[in-house]
């Protein structure tokens, strides 16, 4: 069996119409730049998911992250994807007089801190069980090194939860945008880099849960046309697939979970479009709460008038359903958070041309 | 943001690894994954959060024979 054999048969798939979700943002980046789209048959649609970090953030964190950035001898400290998301009146990236430092990592933040001990930074803490352990370090450094003027901002969050709200919603009908866009979620690709730290068991309860089929796959072509070959003969199925097996094991890293576990808890989570999702997110726990920049609480999802990123998030609406999709919302000047990312379903669908 | 890249542990001092992607060579911790020299791992936002445990020809096999067992009890279950 080789890779064209794979498209080949996916190509041939001529049995009921499936729609499948990949919940993970740089899968849909991977997708897309693998041009995946342009293989699948009419029978199989590929919808992206609520796994994009940037772009399930609520409006109420970006407006605290820029009330912070402009606050006397404060810093907000960020990853580079979140500066041009818009809060309820503006961004960080133009924001007149903010202060922000964008880094690739957060242990940078260490040293800022330390080289400048008059300025509080605070790190805009997003992301999902992937990037989770790197926050739980970031805290215990903190700590150990006994820095004072370094907090966090967290809207973190976990898949399970929003998982099952999907499933659920899906039940119910959902509300997409056209009449026949086709919501039924017959099959998940499962995020790759969160599994390789949750592990594959994760997937295996919601899949008997849900009473739909999960494959786990890496950013390849071939992991990911194979997921999606797989989801095609077990749909229907409570079944989970390892195509990522170099880096997901069953358990998975559990040392990142026992750190992760150590200075967080779960929490209700706000996502854009879709509301406030009981543990669907994580805090910081009582004994670290002095860490904390002001987190709770946000929970206000200002979406400019006809932007659709809710219904995207949710797998409701296609991107190119949206009105204001490649006219006024381009990645060049994007209204809505899925066409600022890179990970986000409209970016992609815009400069890949993905139907 | 969940982009992770593989790279080769170069050396580990003190609990930093360097690695090697392609020539490009980064600093990354290694606080939650026990690795040493010419170990290929994932690393996340200057993290590594796992070891890789095949190469990628080896990673190619393994899903393609996992998927022959699938189509062939797919086949069965008709």
């Amino acid at each position: 069996m080789k890779t064209a054999d794979l498209v080949q048969a996916i190509a041939a798939y001529d049995g009921k119409p499936l729609t499948l979700m990949e919940v993970c943002g740089t899968h849909t980046a991977a997708i897309s730049e693998c041009g995946i789209p342009s293989l699948l048959p009419p029978a199989i649609r590929l919808i992206s998911g609520p796994g994009c970090p940037v772009c399930v953030t609520v409006s109420a964190y970006i407006d605290r992250l820029i009330q912070l950035a402009t606050s006397p001898n404060t810093c907000v400290v960020s990853f580079g994807d979140l500066l041009r998301v818009k809060g309820s009146s503006g961004d960080l990236c133009s924001t007149k007089g903010a202060r922000v430092e964008m880094v690739y990592t957060p242990f940078r933040a260490l040293e800022l801190a330390e080289s400048d001990p008059h300025t509080t930074f605070v790190f805009a803490a997003v992301g999902f069980e992937t990037t989770a352990p790197l926050y739980a370090l970031l805290v215990e450094q903190i700590i150990a090194r006994g820095i004072e003027n370094l907090k966090l901002l967290t809207a973190l969050k976990t898949m399970p939860a929003v998982i099952r709200t999907l499933c659920k919603e899906d039940n119910a009908g959902g509300n997409a945008c056209t009449a026949d866009f086709v919501s039924t979620i017959d099959g998940f690709i499962a995020p790759g880099h969160v599994a390789t730290v949750t592990g594959s068991a994760l997937f295996e309860a919601l899949a008997q849960e849900v009473g739909k089929p999960f494959a786990v796959a890496g950013f390849t072509a071939p992991s990911l046309l194979a997921a999606i070959l797989a989801l095609t003969k077990s749909a229907g199925r409570a079944e989970v697939y390892n195509f990522y097996p170099s880096a997901v094991t069953k358990e998975g890293n559990r040392d990142a979970l026992a750190k992760v576990d150590r200075y967080f808890e779960p929490c209700t989570a706000a996502w854009r479009g879709l509301g406030t999702i009981p543990d669907s997110g994580l805090r910081l726990r009582a004994a670290f709460a002095h860490l904390d920049a002001g987190s709770d609480a946000l929970t206000a999802d200002h979406i400019p008038a006809g932007c659709h990123c809710g219904q995207v998030i949710a797998g409701k609406c296609a991107p190119a359903d949206c009105p204001m999709f490649g006219k006024v919302c381009t990645p060049e000047s994007p209204i809505g958070a899925c066409m600022v990312s890179m990970e986000g379903a409209c970016y992609h669908h815009y400069i890949n041309d993905r139907h | 943001m969940c982009v992770a890249m593989p790279g080769r542990v170069l050396s580990v001092k003190d609990g930093i690894a360097r690695v090697d992607f392609d020539g490009n060579l980064i600093e990354a911790r290694a606080d939650l994954v026990q690795v040493k020299k010419g170990d290929r791992v994932l690393v996340h936002a200057g993290l590594i959060i796992q070891k890789l445990s095949a190469t990628e020809a080896e990673e190619m096999e393994s899903i393609f024979a996992d998927l022959r067992e699938i189509m062939g009890e797919s086949d069965e279950n008709r």
